[in-house]
Formats: C-alpha cells, sequence, structure tokens
C-alpha cells in the first residue's frame, strides 16, 4: 500500500550524494554573495569618484532636508493609498464589465461589443497625462457636477485607464481558457453567461493572475500622478518642498516612499507565481 | 552487457513512499516491458530512470555510468536516453521535421542538412513521408505518437523509454504504433517500456516485469509470467485485466 510505513534507511551512498549536495549550495551561496560584494564596491567607487559627486549628494542626499521634508510626503501618500484604494475597486468592476462585453456572443450585444472595443482601443492609445488633463479640467468645466477635490477627478482618471489595460489581459484569460471547458460546459445544459460565470472566468483569472498584480503594481506608482491635477499627493508635497529649499532630496524620499509601498506586493506577486507553478508542474527536476 | 542497471531504487513524494528499493537490469538489444496496476510505480520508475525526479536512494547506471551522481551533467545522460510520453508532448509550434531533429541539432551537434536527411529518411521508413512539413495538430493521434517515437529514436539512444505509449490512442490507432515498436524492437534498440498493452506485451518483449506496491514483484519470460505466474498479486492483476 503507498504511504505505509516501510523501515528503508538512507543508505551510504546516499547519505554521501546528500553531503555532495549540500557543499554544492553552500559553495554556490558563497559564489553568490562574493560576486555580489565586488558588483557593489565597484559601482559605489565609481560613484563616488565622478566629478559631481560632491553636488550630486548635497542636491539628492541631503539628510537634513530628507529628515523635514518626511512627514509632509507621508501624509501625500496617504492620499496616494486612499485613491489607490478605490481606483483598484473601479477598476476591477469596469475591467471585468468590459471584458465580459467584448467576449458576448450574438448579433444582439453588436452595440456592447463596439462599445467595449472602443473603450478599450482609445484608453490604451491614450497617453495618462491626456486623460488626467481632460477629466480633471474639462469634466469640471461642463458645470454639471458638483466641485469636487482634485483628487476624485485623478482617481476617476485612473481607473479608466488602468480599465481599459485590465480588461485586456481578462480577456486574454478567457481566451487562454480551452475550448473543451466551454464544450464541456454547454453540454451539460449551462448557458452562455453560466458557462462564462462557473467555468471561464475563474479559470482565465487563474491564468492571469500574474500579469493583473503587475497592473496593480503599475497603479502603485501611476497614482502619483494625480499631483498634476493640484492634488496634495506624495510627489506635490514633494514638490512643494523642492520650491522651498532649492533641493532635491524631497522627491528622492517620494521615491523611496512609493517603493517602499509597493515591494511587499512585489514580493507577494513572485510568491503566488512560484506556488502557481509549483501546483500546476508535474516537471519533476526540469 | 547492461545498458541500464537499478539498484536498489527508492523515490518518495511526501509520506507517499512510490519507489521502495527497484532492482532492474535490462541488457543491450532486449525488450523489457513492465505491467502493474495504476499506481504501482511504473511512471515513476521511468521518469527517475530519465532524471525528471531526483532518487531518494539507490543507483541507476546507464551502460555503466552512475547517473544518479550529483557529479553527472544531467542533461548529457538524459541526451543518451529516447523518451516517449503518453501524451506525446510534440512541440505545436513547429514542423514534424523540427520536431524530430530538434535535439540532433541542437544537442548532439549534428549538421542540419543531415538532420533533415535522417528525419526525412526515418519518417518515410514508418509511412508518414507526406506529413514532414505538417504541424503536429494536423495529424492523427496515432500519427502524433510515431513521429514522437521518431523523434526520440533519431540520435541513437542507447535507450528508449516508452511510458504507456499507446493509453491516450483511439483503440484503432494503437495497432500502427505497437507496430513501430515492435520493428523498433526486431531492428535490436533495447527498450524499457511500461504498458497495459498485455498481448503485445506477450509477443514482442523478451523480458516481462511485473511491479506491485512499488517494488519488482516477479520477473521472468513472457511465458513465465503470462502462463504461469509465481506471485498470487501477479496472478490476481492478470486476471483483472486480461477476462475484461
Amino acid at each position: 500500500m503507498p504511504g505505509a510505513p516501510s523501515s528503508w534507511e538512507p543508505s551510504e551512498l546516499e547519505l554521501d550524494r546528500r553531503r555532495h549536495r549540500k557543499r554544492a549550495s553552500v559553495r554556490s551561496v558563497l559564489i553568490a554573495a562574493a560576486s555580489t560584494l565586488v558588483f557593489t564596491a565597484v559601482v559605489w567607487v565609481a560613484l563616488v569618484n565622478s566629478p559631481g559627486w560632491e553636488a550630486v549628494k548635497e542636491s539628492f542626499f541631503n539628510l537634513e532636508i530628507g529628515r523635514d521634508s518626511f512627514p509632509d510626503i507621508l501624509e501625500g501618500l496617504w492620499l496616494n493609498i486612499r485613491a489607490l484604494f478605490f481606483a483598484v475597486i473601479g477598476v476591477a468592476v469596469l475591467g471585468t464589465l468590459l471584458a465580459v462585453m467584448r467576449s458576448l456572443r450574438g448579433p444582439v450585444w453588436f452595440p456592447l461589443r463596439a462599445i467595449a472595443t472602443v473603450y478599450t482601443d482609445m484608453f490604451r492609445g491614450m497617453p495618462v497625462l491626456i486623460v488626467l488633463y481632460l477629466v480633471g479640467f474639462g469634466i469640471p468645466a461642463l458645470d454639471i457636477f458638483p466641485r469636487l477635490p482634485a483628487a476624485v477627478w485623478g482617481t476617476i482618471a485612473i481607473t479608466l485607464c488602468y480599465s481599459a489595460y485590465v480588461a485586456e489581459v481578462l480577456r486574454a484569460g478567457m481566451e487562454a481558457v480551452h475550448p473543451s471547458q466551454r464544450v464541456a460546459a454547454r453540454s451539460l445544459g449551462l448557458s452562455h453567461g453560466e458557462t462564462l460565470r462557473l467555468v471561464v472566468i475563474p479559470q482565465g483569472l487563474r491564468k492571469v493572475v500574474p500579469p493583473l498584480m503587475n497592473d496593480f503594481v503599475s497603479m502603485q506608482k501611476d497614482v502619483g500622478l494625480i499631483s498634476i491635477l493640484g492634488a496634495v499627493d506624495a510627489i506635490r508635497a514633494a514638490q512643494i518642498d523642492v520650491a522651498a529649499t532649492y533641493n532635491f532630496t524631497p522627491y528622492v524620499v517620494a521615491a523611496l516612499l512609493f517603493i517602499a509601498l509597493s515591494l511587499p506586493f512585489i514580493r507577494l506577486t513572485d510568491w503566488i507565481a512560484k506556488r502557481m507553478a509549483q501546483r500546476e508542474q508535474m516537471g519533476g527536476t526540469v | 552487457m547492461s545498458v541500464l542497471e537499478l539498484h536498489g531504487v527508492h523515490k518518495s513524494f511526501g509520506d507517499n513512499h512510490v519507489l521502495k528499493g527497484v532492482d532492474l537490469e535490462v541488457d543491450q538489444h532486449e525488450v523489457v516491458v513492465v505491467i502493474g496496476a495504476s499506481g504501482s510505480g511504473k511512471s515513476t520508475l521511468m521518469r527517475t530512470i530519465n532524471l525528471i525526479e531526483q532518487v531518494d536512494d539507490g543507483q541507476i547506471l546507464l551502460s555503466g555510468d552512475d547517473i544518479t551522481d550529483p557529479r553527472v551533467n544531467a542533461d548529457r545522460a538524459r541526451a543518451r536516453i529516447g523518451v516517449v510520453f503518453q501524451h506525446f508532448n510534440l512541440f505545436p509550434h513547429m514542423r514534424v521535421i523540427d520536431n524530430v531533429t530538434l535535439a540532433a541539432r541542437r544537442v548532439h551537434g549534428m549538421p542540419a542538412d543531415a538532420a533533415v536527411a535522417k528525419g526525412t529518411e526515418l519518417l518515410g521508413k514508418f509511412g508518414l513521408g507526406d506529413k514532414v512539413s505538417d504541424y503536429p495538430d494536423r495529424l492523427s493521434g496515432g500519427q502524433q505518437q510515431r513521429v514522437a517515437i521518431v523523434r526520440a529514436i533519431l540520435t541513437d539512444p542507447e535507450l528508449l523509454l516508452l511510458d504507456e505509449i499507446t493509453s491516450a490512442l483511439d483503440p484503432m490507432l494503437v495497432g500502427e504504433v505497437l507496430d513501430l515498436v515492435r520493428e523498433l524492437g526486431d531492428a535490436g534498440s533495447t527498450i524499457l517500456m511500461a504498458t497495459h498493452e498485455m498481448s503485445f506485451a506477450r509477443s514482442v518483449a523478451d523480458r516481462v516485469v511485473f511491479m506491485h506496491q512499488g517494488r519488482i514483484l516477479e520477473s521472468g519470460t513472457p511465458d513465465q509470467i503470462f502462463g504461469a505466474p509465481r506471485e498470487q498479486a501477479t496472478q490476481e492483476f492478470l486476471a483483472r485485466v486480461m477476462h475484461r
């Protein structure tokens, strides 16, 4: 019976092989550490010995100015995080809607299909900055909406742009589900909609988790673009401090904060991708 | 001379001890057929021999070289073994001729025109002469599997591993694939084959090996195993598969 206890003990040969593998892995860790050290040292020496280093150090890495600007920028980052929160929800809803609209079958749905196609074509083609200007300055000028903070319009613009990308990723995932799955679901009597909802989307979503997370990471930094509409987010706060001190260090502080914001999620993405690969793999050692 | 020797091979997946000390020898020009129930360890055995799974204990010798030694280059060892899979595993983005000549060109350093000439000749010999420039999805399952066999033998491997190569095929198409294997055996290839095709095992095998619960329980000529199995587990297995 598989799994039954057995009295097997590793042989001397196997123990020797394990010792060899252990030594080999210790050796590769040491080589990696040494090569990293050398690489860092070379880059550092080249940087410090460049002719303009003293000036760059003073205007980009001024510790005192960095410390002073930190609270303002952190407060601005809180606005970015809130904008990101609402943009993600908006993108999830609008992106899914667009993806489903584009994959509808049948002549009745032609208008919806056409709208979704034109939408994704347009918003993927347009530079984000221009969308921000159009939405942030154009729509309020119509005077049909109450006065809303610039950050709200910025969040809407980001949502509009990213929905188009996410919709296309989702659609690609749905199309990557093997047609035999659709055939199997339909032959059970499920309707087109039920087939999408219960069979195609769950599988398609799983396939596109890594690209979706990539879009999310990209969004985390692009919410900083709402600063061009005047919203005092992390970038705007940094800009104000730069103007006050004639020193660029606040920008570096903002950059570090944005990196810190995205780092946990980037690592999570890697971890999930690795776990998915493990689950789907029957690849053994190769 | 033994092309393949297994000494006390163990393999576990977590708590599941799949191979519990397998000893096996395959001589040159010998056709050895492995039979046994699903889950008896046949596929895992094939995968350890091709170094797709790392053994937990024991040795695998290929023409005398210990290929389980961690100092051995696994890619070079695999290049000496031809493998055919249950689901063909042809590369769908390559034409038939590119599929069968890939290893010869990339791994064995054969000039492209020589590889193509050899591939065309082999494909022609096995009735696939008109499929040379087709893509795999244009072929039937039996044709795809014959292409996969040509891909495995083009570089004249020392050993040919066939892992249930007819299990995914329509019964109508099984014959054409097995005929090819029979031809290879007659021509002197060294073959280790896991299969559920008992009548084929009986007529082609030089030796039949019965696997049961991760061990080789019984081994002998087809007449011994199918005519007068000694072990009770062998008798029960054969009774179930022969009288369906």
